[in-house]
């Protein structure tokens, strides 16, 4: 039996030590993890609440990400709650086993704390990583800051779990900047986090020796096709139970989530397009520029990245003027994921409702994204509106060194 | 069942029903003797992972299914983790009271190919086996890639012709000598690591129970003869394993704790290794003179070994 934690309303937590925390507070039975920067703590941390008998589960320490989301594959199958976090390279070593997971929908928490591929090698934080599973069938959420990775990763297990979705859930978190910088988060005490989760029910499980179950069959063209297509519908209607547990964790908290984030869009014209940690960095400089410059610049960040919120996005962006889609991570040889998204929930709306998007790839390798630098975007997308059409590149790489790089010179007539 | 109860081979094989029939395992694969003989030598509850390979496709085609017992497969390489991982969760939901009949008793068992074992998987085995976790892996060796065509694996005995590792004008088929997966594991300190044969099928019924019984992490390298790949009429599947350890060719033994070496099977009278090379197709080109090095090779290396087999079961090393 695990010994509970005396927690304070108010503690300064870092993105890691609060995921550790939430992994502990569900009670999960298995944790299979392999170190790998800046999601290390996470597993350090669980490792160190077991040493200490904060958490009655098995901690496997195995050879490699891919050996881990496999672990956790087989226990999820045993009828149990499980939990991992990678980063990066490691993310991309699991991923063959990410869509194993959701295939068999096993509901998986996985922790990914984005950072930086390579070549060249970088540890810092980016969101190279953060579209590596994106078809892989995971429900995605995005935190913020480390107050919502606490919180996200409580409502994973819940979202996951629940009879109408059983996929697999990856909370996102910006490596260093959310990961490594300590704030302050109010924790629920280790009683009503438990409650909120609440026990798992397993559904055709391994132990269940009344009745066995074949996990990971083969098909063939006969069944392969709906297969897919029922896992892509299980995601696509996986948004009622996410809203109901943000429902849920509101009532007990107060801390409201919504699958798509807006700030400050009520009277918006311009409006940034962000995820991850440049969320708060944008609304700053929203807030600014309306006291300052009178630019009403608002922020939409998409806090479900699977299932993504179409609706709410084309809701909240019709009528606008100008939209800059953020993205962190550069797209080598098209435009920028987010860019891509928007664009596609935007094109069902009539062309005179539908605003212009421009992409902005920032940050990458962990460069800083400043408030100023947000600032000068909003600028240029109200610049933008003032003309009518886009006078400034449709691609362009925010904070880079020398020459600015500008592609596709697209203009309204 | 203890196997002190069973008569003869045809109530042994018959008592126990958790891999039926109407699988599309070609006709004289071993694998399905093997799978059948380790279900057949424990009454327990077995989970059960595969690999990705012919046991697997062959096995688990939905809508339908050969195994009447929990049964996983995840890839090819990473059966080993997904036994450690429901073993893992085992002994957190035993502790924690969670389990659905917690005295029910339970194997942990994977099963992978050569290519599985010896390559791909190599990894995640030596990981499992290191971290300790209480299963058994058995290797269906039968010396190639044979769900894929019959390429060579690091398995593969050296002259065999195979799809990667052909036999032709200036070639005498694969070059490199066989992986030694059984010294690998028991180097492992795994408690019970053994090579076992499916026409000896008391002492593999008896290995197969000793390794479930063994706490720890178990490795057994089964000898699995592919009529396909091998190249042999699918009635003589025995009699090909047959061959394969009166030759030495496969020895039967088993090593407990990294060191103690036992050997299960000797023959009277052992057969030179060209009768077993000639009795498969994939041998055929090393009769011709200017390959004769090779048998006389792999009977050298057989001598070699069955030497030192017995120098160390003596020597209790």
């Amino acid at each position: 039996m695990a010994e509970k934690m005396q927690l304070n309303e108010v503690e300064v937590w870092d993105g890691n030590y609060a995921a550790a925390q939430a992994l502990r507070q569900a009670q999960v039975d298995v944790v299979a993890a392999y170190p790998i920067t800046p999601s290390t703590p996470i597993v350090e941390t669980y490792g160190a609440f077991v040493a200490n008998g904060y958490i009655d589960g098995e901690y496997v320490m195995v050879e490699s990400e891919h050996g881990a989301m496999s672990t956790c594959v087989g226990a999820a199958a045993a009828g149990g709650r499980v939990a991992t976090a990678t980063s990066s390279q490691g993310y991309m070593l699991m991923v063959e086993v990410l869509y194993q997971a959701s295939g068999m929908r096993l509901p998986i928490v996985l922790n990914v704390v984005n950072r930086a591929l390579a070549s060249p090698l970088n540890v810092r934080g980016d969101h190279g990583d953060m579209y590596l599973g994106r078809d892989s069938g995971w429900v995605q959420l995005d935190a913020f800051n480390a107050q919502e990775a606490y919180d996200l990763n409580l409502c994973a297990f819940k979202i996951g779990e629940d009879i109408n979705v059983r996929l697999p859930v990856m909370v996102h978190q910006d490596g260093f900047v959310t990961s490594h910088t300590a704030q302050n988060i109010h924790p629920l005490s280790d009683d009503e986090a438990y409650a909120f989760v609440g026990d798992y029910k397993p559904v055709e499980e391994m132990l269940d020796f009344s009745k066995p179950v074949t996990y990971g069959a083969q098909t063939e063209e006969d069944w392969h096709y709906e297969h897919k297509a029922k896992q892509h519908r299980a995601l696509m209607d996986s948004y009622t139970v996410i809203d109901r547990v943000f429902d849920e964790f509101e009532k007990k908290t107060g801390r409201k989530y919504k699958r798509l984030e807006t700030y400050m869009m009520e009277d918006a014209e311009v409006a940034i397009l962000a995820l991850g940690s440049t969320v708060e960095t944008s609304i700053l400089a929203a807030k600014q520029l309306r006291e300052e410059e009178g630019i009403k610049a608002g922020v939409v960040a998409p806090r479900c990245i699977r299932p993504f919120p179409f609706e709410e996005l084309r809701e909240s962006l019709a009528g606008l003027k100008c939209v800059a889609a953020l993205d962190r991570s550069c797209p080598m040889g098209a435009m920028g994921a987010l860019y891509n998204e928007t664009c596609g929930a935007l094109a069902t709306i009539p062309a005179d409702q539908r605003p212009m998007v421009t992409n902005f790839i920032y940050g990458l390798g962990g460069r800083d994204f400043s408030v100023e630098e947000a600032k000068r975007i909003f600028r240029e997308q109200k610049a933008n509106a003032d003309v009518g059409y886009i006078t400034t590149p449709v691609q362009q790489f925010s904070g880079l060194r020398g020459p600015k790089l500008g592609f596709y010179e697209m203009k309204r007539s | 069942m203890a196997l002190q109860s069973i008569k003869n081979l045809k109530e042994f094989s018959t008592a126990n029903e958790r891999f039926e029939g109407a699988h599309l395992l070609c006709p004289g694969c071993a694998h399905s003797m093997i799978v059948r003989e380790l279900m057949n030598a424990t009454d327990d509850n077995l989970v059960i992972a595969s690999a990705t390979g012919c046991l697997e496709v062959c096995t688990a085609v939905y809508p339908y299914t050969s195994w009447d017992t929990s049964w996983i497969h995840i890839g090819f390489e990473n059966a080993a983790s997904a036994a450690s991982g429901a073993e893992a969760m085992y002994k957190a939901r035993k502790r924690k009271g969670t389990l659905k009949d917690p005295d029910a008793p339970v194997k942990f068992v994977a099963f992978g190919g050569d290519g599985a074992t010896y390559d791909i998987g190599f990894q995640w085995l030596s990981g499992a086996v290191e971290r300790g976790h209480d299963f058994t892996y058995i290797c269906l060796d039968n010396e190639n890639y044979a769900n894929t065509g019959g390429q060579r694996s690091s398995s593969t005995p050296i002259g065999a012709h195979t799809s990667t590792a052909q036999a032709g004008r200036v070639s005498y088929g694969k070059k490199q000598k066989k992986k030694d997966m059984v010294a690998i594991m028991a180097a492992h300190g795994a408690p019970y690591v053994a090579q076992l044969a499916p026409n000896k099928w008391k002492i593999m019924a008896k290995g197969f129970q000793k390794a479930l019984e063994t706490e720890g992490p178990c490795f057994i390298n089964t000898v699995s003869a592919c009529t396909t790949e091998w190249k042999f009429n699918p009635k003589d599947t025995i009699h090909i394993t047959d061959l394969a350890t009166d030759t030495l060719m496969f020895p039967i033994y088993e090593i407990i704790n990294g060191t103690e070496l036992n050997i299960l099977y000797r023959p009277k009278n052992v057969i030179p290794v060209e009768e077993y090379l000639a009795a498969q197709g994939r041998y055929k080109h090393l009769f011709k003179p200017e390959n004769r090095h090779v048998i006389d090779r792999i009977q050298k290396e057989i001598n070699e070994k069955w030497e030192y087999l017995q120098r160390r079961e003596e020597a209790k090393v």
